[in-house]
């Protein structure tokens, strides 16, 4: 059927630039670039390119660009270019549409509507640099007592701990799993996460065997409702253990990672046949309410000997946080939540793009539910799903968050650029693929430095951010809203959020 | 001196209950036990080298022979008297564990190897997400047992149930083998058989109607390698319950069906790319 929907993008080759190298070609494995013998030129397919800016990076005469195409259909608000195209395309397949990263939409970013304090004449603000600055942070369930013993001036603490997990920096990596990203990205993640003092999280796609004894020590292993590549080692050597419920880019549903994305070592980590879709259900088919789910957080404490932190993943929905007060008395350490633009390797579009609300109003109404119920002590917060550079991380923080993970920030760190086709497995930047050749791309050292280099930068900046308020410790900022301010917000948002307008 | 702690602070987790330990087997009276104590008792025995523990009185604890990982993958011994709990031998590492009774729920949750068998009738998910190991139950079974059941290479979970099963039997089922025997004089009434199964079989003793099925599955009747397999576990089902007086060709001679996913790819045509 011939496909009416025309380019996304278009490739304007400079030809006296182009010096015939057949690098475009190699770097593009969605098949764009073609070298012509018969005209000694590279001839490029509009309709191939996904966008991602691959062949423009590498290319060493600096020949080619890609931008949007100019193309357009008659201009019309309510009939988008996207929904236009994409309803032809489904008029084309049938098909659900698919994509990927996180939600695209011009939804409120929150993050860009608040501002954070600053300390003058009073309260001297602190200079990181000479002054000794504190954003380690401890992530799991504190107790609602502390029995002290005091003998001959040694001070001993009586009460028994939960565990918990030590961050350096209040910044982890997100669950993205062995599969849906290549093994050197993930190594890469695993490598950056025990360099800076941090925790990757191996999604629901196992942790292979090689890996454990090296990172298990910084990772946190997922269980999710297709228990993929688990196992009593696999939970006893990691950190923590986090139960996935929901993820902010698709909530309520489950996720199918493709069998062409099932290689023999993608098979051998989740322990599935080669080529098979592995499938994850919607639902915990062993968890139907709260005590069901206490029922599974006990399971995996008994299975780790009460020696590791357990969390539970949900996405941020309309209620959710009536069901993390729940899921905080059913035992969990760790809460983390999802928001509405958290990145996905799949997901439907209307999924994606429709279900869930914003991070930013989820911590607040997170944090303050816990706080009016007195629980808050019993659980870590972990904010995840839009988290773009140090100020969205540090306001997380004020708004009630104790850490937060970032997910497409450290992709982008490693050379993603967005393009959103991760389900596709072609990734050119060897980040999303299974393809060895795609995958040998991506570095992994060169990956992990770059990592480590962002979580450095990003320490940094909070650093200079909290002694400019005169705090030397994120602790003093953790739910501190006196230290946020809106801007452009209506009453309710400010309510929700629980901080003042600016001025006030 | 400074003392300021609730006093159950101090005594959470220390509480432990003396079993008796000769010649490798430890009895422990669970009667009254709380499920931690119980498995912290459970860990200490295996940690000591206990190669057998009988529990006496067990009364609805929890994940007994959950607790037992050990890096060394020690191996042990479980006989249980009594009900146990929901989420027995859930994530088990490889120890066999024997009920003289029924089962709850999420018998084998996610279980990696060993051997689970009971005397009686199991709940419901049980052997759910379990990739390895041997689960046997004497009567029925409840809802979405078996559920998304996995393998991979020799890894091929195995379990046998001697009577029938409710709704959802092999739902989602990705590897492994199930195998109902409807030896309690009732027929298979279950529905929704193996909605979305993707992969491993499903032999059924009796007769079942296409509407009982998911629509991923196909309904064929056992073929030598089939008949092969049913008769490896049915031998060994018959070994672990002598009590039900049945030999194996009595159970043999009777009509089985297999019931197999049509595609190991159930959603590969849902997406527009």
């Amino acid at each position: 059927m011939k496909s009416f929907v025309f380019p996304e993008f278009q490739i304007i080759r400079d030809e006296a630039k182009c010096g015939q190298c057949r690098g475009c070609e190699r770097q593009c494995a969605f098949g764009t670039h073609r070298y012509d013998e018969a005209q000694d030129r590279l001839i490029s397919d509009d309709y191939k390119c996904v966008g991602c800016q691959r062949c423009v990076i590498f290319c060493p005469k600096d020949a080619i660009v890609v931008k949007p195409t100019q193309s357009f259909y008659r201009p019309n608000a309510s009939w988008s270019r996207e929904k236009l195209e994409d309803l032809k395309r489904q008029a084309e397949t049938g098909g659900v549409i698919l994509t990927g990263c996180g939600n695209d939409k011009p939804f409120r970013i929150y993050w860009d509507h608040i501002v954070l304090n600053a300390s003058q004449v009073t309260n001297p603000s602190i200079d990181p640099l000479r002054e000794p600055m504190e954003l380690r942070t401890f992530l799991g369930s504190k107790p609602d007592f502390m029995g002290v013993e005091v003998e001959n001036g040694d001070v001993e603490i009586e009460t028994k701990l939960s565990p918990n997990l030590m961050v350096e920096t209040p910044i982890l990596f997100s669950a993205m799993s062995y599969g849906a990203i290549s093994y050197n990205a993930f190594r890469a993640l695993a490598t950056a996460a025990c360099k800076s003092g941090t925790y990757f999280n191996t999604g629901e796609g196992g942790l292979p065997r090689e890996m454990r004894e090296e990172f298990g020590r910084c990772a946190i292993v997922q269980v999710a409702s297709g228990r993929f590549g688990i196992d009593a080692e696999y939970l006893n050597c990691a950190a923590a253990v986090e139960i996935k419920v929901g993820q902010g880019a698709k909530p309520g549903i489950g996720g199918h990672l493709p069998g062409e994305k099932v290689s023999a070592e993608v098979a051998a980590t989740r322990m599935i046949p080669v080529g098979t879709d592995a499938i994850s259900p919607a639902p915990h088919h062993d968890i139907y309410s709260i005590e069901d789910l206490s029922m599974l957080i006990y399971a995996l404490k008994e299975a780790t000997n009460y020696e590791k932190p357990i969390s539970v993943k949900i996405a941020a929905v309309h209620n959710f946080a009536a069901i993390a007060s729940g899921i905080v008395r059913a035992g969990a350490d760790i809460i983390a939540i999802d928001g509405l633009r958290g990145g996905t390797g799949a997901a439907p579009k209307a999924i994606r793009d429709n279900v869930g609300i914003p991070i930013e109003l989820a911590i607040s109404s997170l944090d303050r539910r816990l706080r009016d119920e007195g629980i808050r002590n019993r659980a870590s917060i972990i904010a995840a799903g839009g988290i773009r550079c140090s100020a969205d991380v540090i306001k997380a923080i004020a708004l009630g968050a104790d850490a937060v993970y970032i997910g497409s920030a450290a992709l982008i760190a490693m050379g993603c650029t967005l393009c959103q086709k991760c389900y596709t497995g072609k990734c050119n930047w060897g980040i999303c693929t299974q393809d060895p050749r795609l995958a040998g791309r991506l570095n992994t050292e060169i990956a992990a430095t770059r990592l480590s280099n962002l979580i450095h930068a990003w320490s940094h900046e909070i650093s200079e951010m909290l002694g400019g308020m005169g705090i030397n410790a994120l602790e003093s900022l953790r739910g501190n809203h006196d230290h946020l301010r809106g801007i452009g917000l209506y009453e309710w948002e400010l309510d929700v959020l629980g901080i003042k307008g600016a001025g006030e | 001196m400074t003392k300021a702690y609730p006093a159950e602070a101090r005594s959470r987790g220390q509480k432990r209950v003396q079993g008796r330990v000769c010649s490798g087997t430890a009895e422990i009276d669970a009667a009254g036990l709380e499920t931690r104590e119980l498995n912290d008792h459970l860990r200490d025995l295996m940690l000591a080298g206990t190669e057998k523990a009988v529990l006496k009185d067990v009364c609805g604890q929890r994940y007994i022979g959950t607790r037992l990982y050990s890096p060394e993958h020690r191996k042990m011994e479980i006989e249980i008297f009594g009900t146990p709990g929901n989420d027995l031998g859930a994530f088990l590492f490889g120890h066999k564990i024997r009920v003289h009774g029924n089962a709850q729920d999420g018998v084998g949750n996610t279980m990696d190897d060993g051997e689970i068998v009971i005397e009686g009738r199991a709940g419901d998910v049980t052997g759910f997400s379990m990739r390895g190991g041997k689960i046997f139950v004497r009567e029925n079974v409840g809802y979405r047992t078996a559920l998304h059941m996995k393998e991979y290479n020799e890894k091929r979970p195995v379990m046998v149930i001697g009577g029938t099963s409710q709704d959802f039997l092999g739902e989602y089922m990705a590897g492994g083998i199930v195998i109902l025997l409807g030896l309690h004089g009732k027929p298979h009434k279950g529905n929704f058989i193996g909605n979305g199964m993707h992969g491993g079989v499903i032999y059924l003793r009796g007769s079942v109607d296409k509407t009982q099925v998911g629509g991923q599955v196909d309904i064929s009747p056992p073929d030598e390698a089939d008949r092969e397999i049913i008769e490896r576990y049915v031998s060994e089902f018959i070994e672990r319950f002598p009590e039900i007086g049945l030999d194996k060709e009595q159970i043999l001679n009777s009509d089985f069906v297999r019931l197999s996913p049509r595609s190991k790819r159930p959603y590969g045509k849902l997406y527009a790319y």
